[in-house]
């Protein structure tokens, strides 16, 4: 991406924490260099007090910066005034709201505020723009319904709307996936991206989902304490190493084959080959045993696959049984071995 | 939808003026709604005594009540919109005790009873007004000094019912230390009345209440965004400090104003917010503010005329009436919350 966009949100040796009782600073994170870039979504990661939310509140101006600068549309953060800056950097949080007797359209109306005058009324353009919000979060169908009656994803989406009637070139989630059932997961994420391409909007969300973000995610910062953070691209990050040295904590293990994480690295190798679906998923549950997927050997058991139930076992002495399933698969290799 | 809502306005108003002439015309004497009508109108009544029953002591009582409703809703409204806990109220916060507080420094340290009370200038019921407002804001001050380092609700509403305590221990021992008729005085007050108000008086109360009702229909925009809670509403481009302070005031001008003058009134703040926004089933304070001061106005009038024991002329305390309204409409919304919305 040498063409790169200019960044939204550019921090320079950023670094971030608290001022305890005393006036002494306790720094969660420091030395941070971050760009934030239109039309991408990028995902932060890291484990629970990695810093986080520390450093989604320092962006989302809730909680001053010990040190270093954030630039937003290459002006100091410090230069925006709380209305000015409600335009530009919109948020959802995990935060318990009292919105359940409102309905999703008043919701997405209070993203109109800092556009509203003094008594929030809304004009023609107002309503047009929380019209469009609500299509764009696809939770138009909702729109007259309680907060109260929504499904926690459902719930999500009309934040999501809120966020966009705020009309805020930036979009700062924090943990939106959190609470969320599978579908409403990938749902969430793949809304995300989408308005992050059509509406040329810089996302920023935090997560422990790391298939999602891997699946989704322009771009990944993973951040840990006392490590510099690191930021690219899912695919460069996994292939440069950078995953390895996050995650391979006490028996944690990232596998770059497949880009999960397990408790710890199988050895015994098993020999794979065949259909590409079926070896992909063949694999999977080698790992699950404790096997590692490896190129096709006589010095080991292999499993040619042909289909889902044609599964060729063979053995280095030479003989071959063929399994039905996976399951049957597995338990003949765990026997012989 | 919201041609529905305007329904409410009409309707509700009259109500209100439904609840207010039958105040007038019911009492321990009961007067005749025609009279009733004629007396207000100017015409007068050949019964001079029914017209200065009227005049000298009913309408002072129901323009008090309709005041002291309004007031009291609101404030618990403000309550509970801002520490996001549909059971704040100004009596359960502590509030009303600390308005309480005030009063009694004055009542039974400096002496004054409530006879002196309607005849004092201005200056002397300003001095009673001031220190229940002190006393408010002094306990309002504590709570939401709390509520920052208390993030449970419950626990703070735990801990607003405790400083409520220490607020009546001090009330104790100011009493014991009280001549007899000061004590009775203070308990009189205590037992809360919409008739000390004098005729002179109210436009003081009236322009107090007014000006906070103002104040609470200015926040309507802030009120709202905090629906979402305060990152949020800071998000939204609201002064959180500055919309903490003015609901603060806002509460502590409606409150202190109104236990001054009618002494503290339990259940009226707790209850009718609620009332509203079943009523309403919203909890957009664009229609919920004005419907919470029309309710509280119409239960405050109802309470008064509940407290004329049918067929005799015997008064119930008013603290006694509020409660039986109030407590069973909590009881319904605490057994129902999983089915009201405005609680999910």
């Amino acid at each position: 991406m040498a063409m790169k966009q200019t960044s939204v949100i550019k921090t320079s040796d950023l670094s971030i924490g608290y001022t305890l009782k005393g006036g002494r600073k306790k720094c969660v994170h420091d030395a941070l260099n971050l760009s934030l870039y239109p039309g991408e979504v990028t995902c932060l990661l890291g484990l629970n007090g990695a810093g986080k939310s520390t450093l989604l509140r320092t962006l989302c101006g809730f909680q001053p910066p010990l040190g270093g600068k954030i630039e937003l549309m290459g002006k100091p953060l410090s230069s925006y005034s709380q209305g000015s800056f409600s335009r530009m950097v919109g948020v959802v949080l995990t935060e318990k709201t009292n919105a359940g007797g409102i309905t999703v359209y008043e919701l997405a109306s209070l993203g109109r505020h800092p556009y509203t005058g003094f008594f929030g009324q809304l004009r023609q353009e107002d309503h047009r723009i929380i019209e469009e919000s609500l299509i764009a979060a696809g939770i138009a169908h909702k729109a007259h319904n309680y907060v109260s009656e929504l499904s926690d994803g459902e719930r999500q989406k009309a934040m999501i709307a809120k966020a966009l009637a705020q009309q805020c070139p930036i979009i700062l989630l924090d943990e939106p996936t959190a609470f969320l059932d599978v579908t409403s997961r990938i749902e969430t994420m793949v809304l995300l991206h989408k308005l992050a391409v059509e509406q040329q909007k810089a996302i920023l969300l935090s997560t422990h989902d790391l298939d999602l973000a891997i699946q989704l995610g322009d771009c990944l910062w993973l951040q840990e304490k006392g490590r510099p953070m690191a930021c690219g691209t899912p695919e460069d990050l996994i292939l440069g190493g950078a995953f390895e040295t996050f995650f391979s904590k006490e028996g944690i293990v990232f596998d770059p084959g497949t880009g999960k994480l397990h408790t710890e690295a199988p050895t015994v190798p098993v020999g794979v080959e065949g259909d590409l679906t079926t070896s992909y998923w063949v694999g999977n549950a080698l790992i699950r045993n404790g096997f590692k997927p490896s190129l096709v050997s006589e010095e080991y058991v292999s499993v040619c696959c042909n289909a889902p139930n044609d599964l060729r076992i063979l053995f280095p002495v030479g003989d071959m049984r063929i399994a039905e399933s996976i399951a049957e698969m597995v338990s003949i290799i765990v026997h012989k071995s | 939808m919201n041609r529905q809502v305007l329904l409410f306005y009409p309707l509700l108003g009259m109500i209100l003026l439904g609840l207010f002439i039958g105040g007038l015309a019911y009492g321990a004497v009961p007067i005749p709604l025609d009279h009733v009508v004629d007396i207000l109108l100017g015409k007068g009544s050949d019964k001079i005594a029914w017209q200065n029953i009227v005049l000298q002591s009913r309408l002072p009582q129901a323009i008090t009540a309709l005041l002291a409703g309004a007031s009291l809703a609101t404030s618990g409204l403000l309550l509970q919109t801002l520490f996001r806990n549909p059971l704040a109220g100004p009596s359960i916060l502590g509030i009303s005790d600390g308005a309480n507080l005030g009063v009694a420094a004055i009542m039974l340290y400096f002496g004054g009873t409530l006879g002196q009370f309607a005849d004092w200038p201005i200056s002397g019921y300003m001095a009673v007004i001031l220190a229940a407002f002190a006393g408010a804001c002094a306990i309002l001050g504590l709570i939401i000094y709390f509520s920052a380092k208390v993030k449970n609700n419950v626990m703070l509403l735990i801990i607003g019912i405790m400083i409520g305590y220490l607020a009546s221990s001090v009330i104790s021992i100011l009493n014991y230390y009280s001549s007899t008729d000061r004590v009775h005085a203070f308990v009189m007050w205590g037992l809360g009345n919409f008739s000390g108000v004098s005729l002179e008086q109210l436009p003081f109360l009236g322009s107090c209440t007014l000006a906070g009702l103002l104040l609470a229909i200015l926040l309507i925009k802030p009120l709202n965004a905090l629906l979402l809670g305060e990152m949020y509403a800071a998000n939204l481009g609201i002064h959180i400090k500055r919309t903490r302070i003015l609901i603060l005031l806002c509460t502590g001008i409606l409150t202190a104003t109104t236990t001054a003058f009618c002494g503290p009134i339990s259940f009226i703040g707790l209850a009718v917010p609620h009332i509203a926004r079943l009523m309403l089933g919203s909890s957009n304070h664009k229609m919920l503010v004005p419907v919470t001061v029309l309710t509280g106005s119409c239960i405050a009038l109802l309470c008064n005329m509940l407290m004329v024991v049918p067929g005799s002329n015997m008064i119930l305390p008013l603290n006694a009436v509020t409660p039986m309204l109030g407590a069973p409409v909590i009881i319904y919304v605490i057994v129902n919350r999983k089915n009201i919305q405005y609680f999910n």
